[in-house]
């Protein structure tokens, strides 16, 4: 395997770690986020693109080292941004079914009980207890 | 290839390989906390969500080793994992929601 220019030695390496610090940061949301709604952002969101930063070095590793450009890795790259918001979709679903009376607390709640909150002044419509 | 030895680095010196031990490191422990949420998500969406974030980290780690050892044999084993991984995902939603998978 031939040896790349260092240009192409730093473009590939830093954009391998960029892609590690995205999945860390999807990960630690994945631990610390209260509630599970919350958590299905972190990793659908973070850790995809952390991964197609991995997929996007690999590529340009692979080009460069080569002879010729090489573009497996963007139909997996496709095929993780095309899957990844259908499986929180279907989690999501999964969770709402499962879990009737955990939904999420109303923001205006505590003020909603008390003095007039914004929602009343403007006269938007209360949301009733339905799924 | 590297037939003679079996875990040649590719490149030889250079910020490459640091970098990479560097990425590895961070998706590894990407992957650990998918783990611990694995082993404390107090309901089984919360487990069913963990093991996909498993899967998406094993993805990156095999292609960042295929980079590392110059070999492109690991994005095959990655495009598995990619598509295995979303089946048993979308599977075990189903499994969650109806409680059975073929109806």
């Amino acid at each position: 395997m031939s040896a790349l220019p260092l240009w192409a030695e730093w473009a590939v390496g830093l954009l391998a770690v960029a892609g590690g610090a995205f999945a860390l940061v999807g990960g630690i949301g994945l631990v610390r986020l209260p509630d599970f709604y919350m958590r299905l952002h972190a990793p659908t969101k973070a850790t995809t693109l952390g991964v197609g930063f991995a997929l996007i070095a690999s590529m340009l590793y692979f080009s460069l080292a080569g002879d010729r450009p090489v573009l497996h890795e963007l139909g997996i790259t496709l095929f993780l941004f095309v899957t990844a918001p259908v499986s929180a979709h279907l989690l999501s679903k999964a969770a709402m079914s499962r879990r009737e009376g955990e939904r999420p607390p109303e923001p205006n709640a505590e003020a909603a009980a008390g003095g007039p909150g914004p929602s009343r002044s403007s006269g938007a419509k209360r949301p009733a207890a339905s799924n | 290839m590297n037939a003679d030895s079996a875990i040649a680095l590719a490149g030889g010196g250079g910020p490459l390989q640091a970098l990479l031990a560097v990425a590895l490191g961070l998706f590894g422990l990407a992957a650990l906390l998918a783990a611990a949420r694995l082993a404390i998500g107090p309901h089984a969406v919360d487990r069913v969500l963990a093991l996909d974030t498993l899967y998406v980290c094993a993805l990156a780690l095999l292609v960042l080793i295929g980079i590392r050892l110059g070999s492109a044999l690991y994005f095959e084993a990655a495009l598995v994992i990619a598509m295995t991984g979303f089946v048993g995902t979308v599977v075990l939603s189903k499994f969650l929601v109806r409680g059975d998978i073929v109806e």
